[in-house]
């Protein structure tokens, strides 16, 4: 039961603003663990209330058994022994790569120093670059440098402030794999802030999913895209549409739109549901009896992407082979593929 | 334009010319006599004036900046007042409050009932003293630089370290400060370029240096010749310095990181916070507060016997001078930097680089870089016209405001083509192409487009270089035509006759007007981009 992190109703707040509200979550050693959510849901107030840089309002925070943040009393995050990755690297510029490593390993000797930093060059495969300055370096190269940086110490914790964002989209998703490759090696405890789900998605085994300062879910990866408890999450994980239906007692949608799974059913005839639709729920079939108006299409490589629109009006994606082109204004055939659907009851019903 | 720059780069040139023209025996007799302690006494001036802006400007910087204490907010402008302050006339004051007769020690003698010679009093008039004026009043240009410098610090990088295990104070060692040091190195070139530059201070305190003897050698011993290669050896200084601040400033890129979030000042709370605020309070006081009052005292002391009319042509005088010099070098200005803007090419950017290489000169040698070409061609003219004519035209332009608009225009230019050029660059070139594509040709585009969007631009360009020649000693002094006086020549040559008291109407009239710049500076410091504003502030202040 003695987790390497563990954070037990965690509030932090600005004046009457609260940034993060009752939040608990806790962190297996050599988990990676991410907070996830849209841009001012407080993500990053948590990571920097981890650190140490943001006091809590309420709840505490316990590192390997230790609190290091309760309401009114805060460990200075100099000696929480948290590493720490910033957005921006924030690389010490008058410092050459070797020296920004061996920044934080003050405790050492000259040469056990030396060795550690050595040692994390050849981590990170920067030796070639010890003597360079961080402006002489390219995007990739400085966050393998903070990264470097963060972990000589042996940080209790590795805190990544959404560490990919300045790096070009090619290269972040094999860098969060990369990352999670090393991390994952060398036993690493981590956290990991992003709003992008394709990150976190590559870099964690257990998402924290925020919104407005409250937890939404918190789950693997796996769970929060097939298992999504609320709209909110649902929409946010993955492409697709939430689209209002009727169903009847054999589990048929109003519009011929397809079967409901019999096997869960939580549902009454005649109810109203919420429909989660991902683009991979609905299937080209050229032998299909139902076929939607295209309203517009857009070209993925290997797929279009297609939205259509049904008879009542909503719309829904449809990811479908690129040789099969329509054009907007034309019909494509389709069939909806009800198998893994997500089904919200509609609050219109209770 | 080319032209321009050549005509600009011409008492530069002369000076360094001069160097390869033989040595006169007065060059011996200097060389055997002075010269030694104007190279002693110029590294030790600028030793003390570096050490002196380095305490008084990065402290300051540092508690504006990354403190908060009572009054941080007042003390962040009020720092800046001493640049309205030039060095001589603060040295003239301080002279009047701290000599023997003056209040300070007439006060002590009062209280202690010591006589004359029964104490030791620190002499005000020597080296030590022009150190610590020069400091009170230079220190802004360090301040105004690293106030930036911190500001701008991006907080992850101090979070980085604190996150490493250091505290906050061995963080502001290892890395606020070290990071802060390319703005440190350019704040201090400038402060030691006016160092350089200053003449009334050390002239009035009696220091020799390289501007105090080319004067002397020019005005006492008539050896223009000499006086120019005095003047080329200050050049030497002024180019180290001028390199040190380039370099510098190529640096500050590097260290500049976008600040995500507002750094978290440290709060300074109780006897702290007071400590924190006697600071600026003490620097504030001794570099404008005290000598203002000082000045005002004495000036309302004397209003009743001055001469009214007398006052007025001065200021007349003084403010159609700076009036037709500011005129001349906005146009000149607008001609460089638009013309940079319609072909920007290497030619055209040297030559507004070279162009703009004045602000760093001393006033003392632009004069003579001026006045040796001027008498060259008058001599000349008059020669020709005595062959031909037999007519004597004796001087033509040396000795007229012709040559003292063109020695501002030297100076100067570069304080209005740096406000021209930064109002440009904030109008996109779009604009400029979507009006030629609409049919109108380049002088319409400047008549229609620029000069309008320009006109805040202008106007500032304008009040700075009018302030600046308003303050201009050295360079009104030796160039001015006879019997033609300013304010500041004749706040000079009051003080000179120790009439301290009288000279104090004049002074505070040019500081008075000094103050406009420093209110416009707090103004656009707090809207437009650090680095512009910056560049802008290092004109100013020049004694």
């Amino acid at each position: 039961m003695s987790s390497r992190l563990a954070l037990q109703q965690v509030s932090v707040s600005y004046g009457d603003f609260l940034a993060a509200v009752d939040v608990s979550f806790s962190l297996e050693q050599g988990q990676i663990g991410c907070l996830l959510g849209p841009s001012g849901c407080g993500k990053t107030t948590l990571l920097r209330a981890i650190a140490g840089f943001e006091p809590v309002s309420a709840g505490s925070i316990i590192l390997r058994g230790e609190t290091i943040s309760r309401a009114g009393a805060q460990v200075p995050p100099e000696r929480r022994k948290v590493g720490m990755v910033f957005q921006d690297f924030a690389l010490f510029p008058h410092l050459n790569v070797q020296r920004n490593i061996g920044f934080g390993l003050d405790a050492m000797d000259r040469r056990a120093r030396a060795q550690r930093v050595h040692e994390m060059l050849a981590l990170v495969e920067l030796q070639a670059c010890a003597s360079a300055y961080p402006h002489e370096l390219s995007g990739g190269q400085q966050q393998r440098v903070a990264l470097a940086r963060a972990l000589a110490p042996n940080p209790e914790i590795l805190l990544l402030d959404e560490p990919f964002s300045n790096l070009d989209s090619e290269l972040r998703e094999q860098l969060a794999s990369e990352v999670r490759e090393l991390l994952k090696r060398n036993g690493v405890t981590a956290i990991l802030v992003t709003h992008d789900q394709h990150e976190a998605f590559a870099m964690a085994d257990q998402i924290t999913l925020l919104r407005q300062g409250r937890v939404m879910q918190l789950d693997t990866p796996y769970n929060l895209y097939h298992n999504p408890r609320s709209e909110f999450v649902a929409e946010f994980i993955g492409g697709g549409n939430i689209i209002t239906v009727s169903v009847n007692e054999a589990g048929e949608l109003n519009d011929g739109l397809g079967k409901l799974d019999m096997s869960d059913r939580q549902w009454q005839a005649g109810d109203t549901l919420r429909l989660l639709v991902r683009p991979d729920d609905i299937e080209y079939d050229a032998r299909s009896v139902l076929s939607l108006p295209v309203v517009s299409k857009s070209f993925r490589g290997a797929h279009y992407l297609y939205e259509l629109e049904l008879p009542d009006g909503q719309r829904v994606p449809c990811l479908t082979p690129s040789h099969a082109a329509i054009n907007p204004g034309q019909n494509l055939p389709v069939r909806f593929n009800l198998q893994h659907v997500v089904v919200f009851i509609s609050l219109g019903s209770e | 334009m080319l032209l321009t720059a050549c005509l600009i780069a011409v008492p530069v040139l002369v000076i360094v010319a001069s160097l390869f023209q033989g040595f006169s025996p007065v060059w011996q007799h200097l060389l055997e006599t002075v010269l030694q302690d104007y190279v002693v006494n110029s590294l030790l001036l600028m030793l003390g004036v570096g050490v002196g802006t380095l305490v008084l400007g990065v402290s300051a910087a540092w508690l504006t900046a990354m403190c908060e204490f009572p009054g941080r907010k007042l003390f962040n402008w009020a720092l800046l007042l001493p640049m309205a302050m030039p060095a001589y006339i603060i040295a003239y004051t301080y002279t009047g409050m701290l000599d023997f007769s003056g209040p300070v020690q007439s006060a002590l003698r009062a209280q202690v009932g010591w006589g004359h010679g029964d104490y030791y009093f620190p002499e005000i008039r020597s080296l030590g003293g022009a150190i610590c004026m020069l400091s009170l009043v230079l220190y802004p240009y360090v301040y105004l630089l690293v106030r930036v410098a911190f500001s701008e610090q991006s907080t992850a990088v101090l979070e980085a370290s604190r996150s490493l295990g250091k505290g906050p104070w061995k963080t502001l060692f290892l890395v606020g400060l070290p990071m802060a040091r390319p703005a440190i190195v350019a704040g201090i070139s400038l402060a030691l370029m006016e160092t350089l530059a200053d003449f009334g201070t050390v002239d009035y305190f009696g220091v020799s240096v390289f501007t105090t003897g080319i004067f002397r050698t020019w005005y006492g011993l008539g050896e223009l010749q000499t006086a120019a290669q005095l003047a080329a050896f200050l050049l030497l200084f002024v180019f180290v310095l001028f390199t040190l601040e380039q370099y510098s400033r190529r640096r500050l890129r590097f260290h500049h990181n976008s600040a995500q979030q507002k750094p978290s000042r440290i709060e300074l709370q109780g006897w702290r916070g007071w400590c924190a605020c006697a600071l600026p309070l003490v620097i504030v006081t001794a570099g404008f507060a005290l000598p203002a009052v000082q000045l005002a005292t004495w000036a309302s002391s004397r209003v009743g016997e001055t001469d009214t009319a007398e006052f007025l042509t001065l200021v007349g005088s003084s403010f159609t001078l700076a009036a037709i010099a500011s005129v001349c070098c906005l146009v000149i200005a607008l001609l460089l930097g638009y013309g940079k803007r319609l072909h920007p090419g290497q030619l055209e950017h040297q030559a507004a680089r070279v162009s703009s290489m004045g602000y760093a000169i001393p006033g003392t040698v632009i004069a003579v870089g001026v006045l040796i070409p001027f008498a060259w061609m008058d001599n000349r003219v008059d020669a020709l016209m005595r062959e031909h004519f037999d007519i004597s035209t004796g001087l033509l332009l040396s000795g007229t405001l012709v040559a003292l608009v063109f020695a501002y225009v030297v100076r100067f230019l570069a304080v209005s083509l740096q406000t021209v050029e930064s109002g440009l660059a904030r109008i996109r070139p779009s604009i400029d192409e979507s009006a030629r594509s609409l049919g109108k040709g380049p002088l319409q585009v400047l008549h229609r487009i620029h000069l309008p969007m320009l006109r805040g631009s202008l106007a500032t360009a304008l009040l700075l270089v009018f302030v600046d020649v308003l303050k201009e000693l050295p360079t009104t002094l030796i160039l001015r035509p006879f019997n033609f006086n300013t304010l500041a020549v004749r706040t000079y040559e009051l003080a000179s006759d120790e009439r301290l008291a009288d000279a104090a109407l004049p002074a505070l009239a040019i500081v008075l007007i000094g103050l406009l710049p420093v209110i416009l500076m707090t103004r656009i410091s707090s809207a437009a981009t650090p680095y512009s504003s910056v560049r802008t502030q290092s004109q100013e202040g020049r004694p």
